[in-house]
């Protein structure tokens, strides 16, 4: 003990932890540059999802609650923290992982047995759908008909859709999964380079605890968490990377981008102008939809009739763009931005 | 000197798969003590297989790789100023992979 803490005062961080003031230090939290131990560090972390269950009501005693679970750290994360605080604080939920085999070979078969040893870690019921049995086609039966680009576009459709049918399979009243504050500052800026508004307000409106990605490997690998790490062998060509790749880098020049990004996101307000689209049902599955079809019926009708492009790219004609008879088309030859559809935009 | 090195979050497929690495560190010519400065160029030079732009970016590790020194946030001693031992056990996660 004597010769790490002689390392220690060395290294400088001579000072002990900011909050217990008996530990050494073990990192910085970015919100308040505190610098803490690692029980700390456990502490604040678990207390700050705790808060926000709490301040936004989010549970009620008694519920059911589904946890999308890849294998992946935040999935195992959020596992872990859940049932623990589920325990401490008594919230009487009954939790479940819900896992969502995509069907992709040497990334989701090999992270499924993660969750599969999860199940038993953190003594949570499992249950696994699949692509094959809920559309009929893997994700590399998909890229072998789609190639290699929009792969992230049918994928993610495809599973926010089978986690609903999941969580309706298990009759849960809850869905929460393992999104941290990097994704929803990538998707802002997505969405942002994207012009889609619609998703552009929907995508900070869901309440999330904004944990930083960083935050969560360091509290995975000292609680020596047991999760699957490696990159979907499809994701290399997605655009998210390119959002990725500039927030880590601008995280490193100011590391409160990420945070503020989100506030971006939260705080824009809407053009009263600008038409937003309207919640209703699909029609071919039943599943919440803004267009006459959803997304994933779009994909999966282009999938069958062998026509990969359909549903990606400007919806001006196919599936959906003959439902769109009811939007008024200005006087003026040219289209302005104006009238067109909100959410129509596709890429 | 003697240090422990682990790769995480991915960055052991740069190394040959293997996730610790037990290995002995000359001082460079002239240089009194060892930074991580100069143990990230040895690593670049020795550990890594392939793909280093996976691993460093520059003369710093490429942003969303963790670096922990004797289990502690390098952002606390220093970052690349950070002095390694003899005995140090020094780890690297990435945290650019689905979650």
């Amino acid at each position: 003990m004597e010769a790490s803490e002689a390392k220690s005062k060395k290294q400088g961080a001579s000072r002990l932890c900011c909050l217990c003031n008996q530990r050494r230090p073990v990192l910085k939290r970015p919100k308040t540059l505190q610098q803490i131990c690692k029980d700390c560090f456990y502490e604040v972390f678990e207390e700050e999802i705790h808060q926000v269950i709490v301040k936004n009501g989010l549970f009620k005693a008694g519920e059911r609650v589904a946890i999308g679970a890849s294998g992946g750290k935040d999935s195992t994360v959020l596992a872990y923290v859940l049932s623990e605080l589920n325990r401490r604080h008594s919230y009487g939920l009954d939790l479940f992982l819900l896992s969502i085999d995509e069907g992709i070979t040497g990334y989701r078969d090999d992270s499924l047995e993660t969750v599969k040893r999860n199940e038993l870690q953190y003594g949570l019921p499992l249950q696994i759908l699949s692509y094959k049995d809920l559309y009929g086609w893997t994700m590399d039966d998909i890229v072998k008909m789609i190639g290699l680009k929009n792969n992230c576009t049918f994928c993610g459709v495809f599973r926010r859709q089978a986690l609903d049918r999941g969580a309706a399979l298990l009759k849960v009243d809850k869905l929460v999964t393992g999104h941290n504050a990097d994704d929803i500052a990538e998707t802002v800026l997505l969405n942002i380079l994207r012009g889609d508004i619609a998703r552009l307000s929907r995508c900070t409106s869901i309440t999330t605890v904004y944990i930083r990605e960083g935050d969560l490997h360091t509290y995975a690998y000292f609680k020596k968490l047991d999760y699957f790490s490696t990159e979907c062998i499809y994701s290399p060509n997605a655009y998210r990377g390119f959002a990725r790749e500039f927030i880590k880098d601008l995280e490193r020049l100011r590391p409160r981008a990420i945070l503020d990004i989100i506030k971006s996101g939260e705080d824009f307000r809407i053009a009263t102008t600008t038409k937003m689209p309207e919640q209703g049902t699909c029609e071919r599955c039943g599943y919440i939809s803004s267009q006459k079809w959803c997304k994933a019926c779009v994909l999966l009708d282009g999938l069958n009739r062998g026509l990969p492009k359909m549903g990606i790219g400007r919806a001006r004609g196919g599936a959906n763009g003959d439902h769109h008879k009811e939007t008024k088309k200005p006087a003026s030859a040219g289209r302005s931005l104006e009238s067109k559809q909100c959410g129509s935009l596709d890429f | 000197m003697q240090l422990t090195l682990e790769f995480g979050g991915g960055l052991e497929l740069l190394c040959d798969s293997e996730k610790i690495h037990k290995v002995n560190v000359d001082l460079p010519n002239g240089v009194e003590e060892l930074t991580m400065k100069d143990l990230l160029s040895w690593v670049r030079t020795n550990v890594i297989k392939e793909r280093p732009e996976m691993f460093i970016k520059g003369d710093t590790v490429r942003p969303g790789v963790l670096v922990l020194v004797n289990d502690c946030d390098w952002e606390l001693s220093g970052q690349l100023e950070t002095t390694i031992e003899d005995k140090d056990v020094i780890v690297f996660i990435s945290t650019l992979h689905g979650g």
